[in-house]
C-alpha cells in the first residue's frame, strides 16, 4: 500500500479498489491513504475515473473489489442510517455547484442544518451569515442561483459543503470553468477553509498549476491505476513522462493526442497503389 | 416566496376544491333531497314495472315525496316487488294506490301515489293492495292494433268485403 | 434474410424484456415513494409548497377549459335533445357526462400536460445538475424531500381540480342552455338533481379523479428520476410523461368504468 503518512492518523483508506460500470472498468486496484488534517488533490485526465473515487468514497457507488473505508469504517458495509449519519460528516462540492434552484443563497447553505437540526430560525440564519462570509458572499444571501456568476455560485456551493462543519470535504472539479481570479480566489478558500475547520479535503482535479499552489500531496491517477505520487515540489521536478506530461500540459505522450483507433490510411482508404 | 402568502394561495386553492365538491354534491346531486329527512318504507307489488329503476322518485300529486329503495322479483307471486321509501313527513291511508306513470312521452318512470278513504294510516313495511303496473309501449300498440282491425272489420262487415284492409306496418302486428 | 428475422425477432424480445424491467422498477421506485411518505406530512409546508405549484397554478386552464367543455356540451347536448322535445333533460346530459366522464378525463389530461410534465422536467434538470446527488451526498433522502412530497401534492390536487372542472362545465351548460337559448332553468336543475346519484356518480368520478392523480403523479415523478442526466434525456422524459399518463388515464377510465357502471 502507498502511504506517506506513516505515523499520521488516516481517515481515508483505499484498500486494493476496482470498480466498473457494467463491462466497462473504471477503477483497476487502487490503493492510498489520506491523513487527517491535509489537503490532497488527485489529477488525471478528463474520464479517468477521479470523479468515480469520490462517489466511492462518498458511498454512492459500491466498489466491485476492495474497500473504501473513512474513519475506520467500510462504507459499503454501513446500512443506510450509518451511511447518513457518516454522509452528515463528509461536505462535497459538485462540479457546477449543484446548488438547489429553486432554493435562495441563504436557503441553500442552511439546507443540512434545517434537515438534519432542530436548531432555532435565529441561530441558523447566524451560522448560515458566518459561513456566507467565510467565502465572501454574505451580501449576497437573498439572491438566487441563477442570478450568481459561476465563481459565485461555487464559493456558495462551498459554503453549503461547509455548513455542518464536516470533517471531510470532498471537491469534484473545484477549478472547472473559472476565470483567473475567481480560481485563485477558490483555491485559497479550499487551503483557509481546511485549516480553520481541522478538516481534510480531497480535490478531484485537472487544473495542476493551482492545485499544486494548494496541496500537501498529489496523486496522478491514469487509466484507473495511480501512476505517480508526491509532493507538490516532487511532481513539479519529476521526470515522469506522465506527470511531466501532465504538468506541463504537453500535447503528445503517454497520453496520446489521438483517441485509438483504426490508421489513418485504413479511414481514409489510401491504398498504396491506388 | 414568502410562506405565508403561498399558505394563503394553497388555501385558497384547497376551498375552492372543496366548494367545487360540495356543489356537485348538493347542486347537482341529489344529496340535499335524500338527507334531509327521514324515510319509512312501504311495499308495493306489480305485475309488470316497465322501467322503472332503483332511487326514481316517488311522487304524489307532483310533489317528490321519496325514493324506490329496492326493487325484486318474488318468486312466489312471480310479480315485481317495489319498495318505497317516502319521507315522514308525509303519512298517507292503508288503501293508497300506487302506480307506474312516466314523466312525459319519453321521460323516466316513476311511481305516483293517490291516498284512498281509509281512515287507518299506512305502517311502516305494510304492502300496497291497490296498484297499477308500468304502461308497456309495445302491449299498448298491440291493443290498438288489435282493436282498430276489429273494428274495422265490424263495421265493414260483408258489405265491402274486397275493400283492402289497411296493412298494419311491419313489426307492429298483434302481440298476443 | 434469415438473419434479419432472427435480428426482428431479437429487438422484439429485448424490447418486450425492457419493458417488463422498466416496469418492475417503476413498480419499485412507487413502492419507494409510499415508504419514504412520512416526511411529506411531517413537513406539511414542503408539500404545500407543491400544492401550491401543481393545483393551483393549474387552476386557470382547467377553469377555462372546464367553461369552454361545459359550453359545447350544452350547444351540442340542446341540438340533440331538441329533436326529441326533450330539452328539460339538457342538465342531465351536461351534468352526468361532466360528473362522470370528462371532469376527471380532460382535467387528468391537462394536469398531466401542464403539471405533469413540469414535475418531470425539474426532476429530470435536478439530477442533470447534480442536485439529486447532492442532496444524497448531504444525507437527505431525495426521494422523501423532493418525490413524495409532490406525488401527494399530485394526488391532493387532481381530485380538487376534477371537481373544479366539472363545476366550470355545469355553469357553462347553464349559460349556454339556460342563458342563451332558454331552457328553463328550474328544469335544468331539477332534472339534473334527480339524474345524478351522489354515491353512483359523485363519488365514482371523485374516484376516477384520484386515480388518474395518483397515475399521473407517479409516471411523471418515476420518468423524472429515471431520465438521462441529460438535456436529450429530460425532454425525451418529459414527453413520454404525457403520452404515458393521457394513454393511462384512458385506458384506467375504460376499466374504472367497467367496473363502477356495469350492471347500474
Amino acid at each position: 500500500m502507498i502511504t506517506h503518512t506513516a505515523n499520521q492518523q488516516t481517515l481515508v483508506e483505499i484498500d486494493d479498489v476496482s470498480f466498473a460500470y457494467g463491462k466497462r472498468p473504471i477503477l483497476k486496484g487502487i490503493n492510498f491513504s489520506i491523513a487527517k488534517g491535509q489537503v490532497v488533490a488527485i489529477m488525471g485526465g478528463s474520464g479517468c475515473g477521479k470523479t468515480t473515487l469520490l462517489r466511492l468514497i462518498g458511498g454512492q457507488l459500491r466498489p466491485s473489489k476492495g474497500n473504501v473505508k473513512v474513519a475506520g469504517r467500510v462504507m459499503h458495509e454501513l446500512d443506510r442510517d450509518e451511511l447518513y449519519r457518516m454522509r452528515r460528516r463528509m461536505g462535497m462540492l459538485f462540479q457546477f455547484g449543484a446548488l438547489f434552484t429553486d432554493l435562495s443563497v441563504f436557503d441553500n447553505v442552511a439546507f443540512q442544518m434545517r434537515e438534519h437540526t432542530d436548531l432555532p430560525e435565529s441561530l441558523i440564519r447566524d451560522l448560515v451569515l458566518m459561513k456566507l462570509q467565510a467565502v465572501g458572499l454574505r451580501g449576497a444571501h437573498a439572491l438566487m442561483p441563477s442570478e450568481l456568476s459561476g465563481g459565485m455560485a461555487r464559493r456558495v456551493a462551498l459554503a453549503r459543503a461547509i455548513a455542518l462543519d464536516p470533517m471531510l470535504i470532498m471537491y469534484d472539479e473545484p477549478f472547472a470553468g473559472l476565470d483567473p481570479i475567481s480560481l485563485g480566489v477558490v483555491g485559497n478558500l479550499i487551503r483557509r477553509l481546511n485549516d480553520a475547520l481541522g478538516a481534510t479535503s480531497i480535490v478531484v482535479t485537472h487544473d495542476v498549476q493551482e492545485s499544486l499552489k494548494i496541496v500537501n500531496y498529489v496523486y496522478f491517477v491514469s487509466e484507473g491505476a495511480i501512476v505517480a505520487h508526491g509532493t507538490p515540489n516532487q511532481m513539479r521536478d519529476s521526470e515522469k513522462e506522465f506527470v511531466h506530461q501532465f504538468v506541463h500540459g504537453e500535447e503528445d505522450g503517454p497520453v496520446p493526442f489521438h483517441y485509438p483507433g483504426r490508421k489513418i490510411a485504413d479511414d481514409l482508404m489510401i491504398k498504396a497503389h491506388a | 416566496m414568502e410562506r405565508k402568502k403561498l399558505d394563503l394561495w394553497v388555501g385558497l386553492f384547497v376551498a375552492l376544491g372543496i366548494g367545487a365538491l360540495l356543489f356537485l354534491a348538493v347542486k347537482v346531486g341529489n344529496l340535499s333531497a335524500i338527507s334531509v329527512s327521514d324515510t319509512y318504507e312501504v311495499n308495493a307489488h306489480f305485475d309488470n314495472i316497465g322501467g322503472l329503476k332503483r332511487r326514481a322518485p316517488v311522487k304524489s300529486a307532483g310533489v317528490v315525496i321519496g325514493h324506490i329503495v329496492d326493487i325484486s322479483f318474488d318468486p312466489q307471486r312471480f310479480d315485481a316487488k317495489v319498495t318505497l321509501g317516502i319521507d315522514k313527513r308525509y303519512p298517507f291511508t292503508k288503501d293508497t294506490t300506487a302506480s307506474i306513470l312516466t314523466s312525459g312521452l319519453l321521460g323516466e318512470q316513476y311511481v305516483g301515489l293517490e291516498a284512498g278513504a281509509d281512515p287507518e294510516p299506512l305502517q311502516p313495511g305494510d304492502t300496497l293492495m291497490l296498484t297499477q303496473s308500468a304502461v308497456v309501449l309495445e302491449k299498448l300498440i298491440g291493443k290498438f292494433l288489435f282493436s282498430t282491425g276489429n273494428e274495422s272489420k265490424d263495421s265493414e262487415g260483408a258489405a265491402a268485403p274486397s275493400t283492402p284492409r289497411a296493412p298494419a306496418p311491419p313489426g307492429f302486428g298483434p302481440g298476443e | 434474410m434469415l438473419s434479419a428475422v432472427a435480428n426482428g425477432l431479437r429487438a422484439l424480445g429485448g424490447f418486450a424484456v425492457g419493458g417488463v424491467w422498466r416496469l418492475g422498477y417503476a413498480s419499485r421506485f412507487f413502492v419507494l415513494v409510499l415508504l419514504s411518505s412520512a416526511t411529506s406530512f411531517r413537513r406539511i409546508g414542503l408539500t404545500i409548497r407543491e400544492i401550491y405549484f401543481s393545483g393551483f397554478l393549474s387552476l386557470i386552464i382547467i377553469a377555462v377549459s372546464g367553461l369552454f367543455v361545459g359550453m359545447v356540451l350544452g350547444l351540442q347536448g340542446y341540438e340533440t335533445l331538441e329533436r326529441y322535445g326533450s330539452e328539460e333533460a339538457l342538465g342531465v346530459i351536461v351534468a352526468l357526462s361532466l360528473v362522470r366522464e370528462l371532469g376527471p378525463v380532460v382535467a387528468g389530461l391537462l394536469f398531466a400536460s401542464r403539471a405533469g410534465s413540469a414535475m418531470t422536467a425539474e426532476i429530470g434538470l435536478m439530477k442533470a445538475t447534480e442536485q439529486i446527488s447532492a442532496m444524497e451526498m448531504m444525507a437527505v433522502d431525495p426521494i422523501a424531500r423532493v418525490v413524495a412530497p409532490r406525488f401527494w401534492a399530485g394526488v391532493v390536487s387532481m381530485p380538487l381540480l376534477a371537481a373544479m372542472f366539472s363545476v366550470m362545465g355545469v355553469f357553462g351548460g347553464y349559460l349556454v342552455g339556460v342563458v342563451m337559448i332558454g331552457v328553463d332553468a328550474g328544469s335544468f336543475w331539477s332534472q339534473m338533481q334527480a339524474a345524478v346519484d351522489v354515491r353512483r356518480d359523485i363519488v365514482n368520478g371523485v374516484i376516477k379523479s384520484v386515480v388518474f392523480g395518483v397515475a399521473i403523479t407517479a409516471i411523471s415523478l418515476f420518468e423524472g428520476y429515471d431520465a438521462p442526466p441529460t438535456a436529450e434525456g429530460v425532454s425525451r422524459a418529459t414527453t413520454r410523461t404525457v403520452v404515458t399518463s393521457s394513454l393511462a388515464i384512458l385506458g384506467l377510465d375504460f376499466a374504472l368504468t367497467a367496473l363502477m357502471f356495469r350492471g347500474l
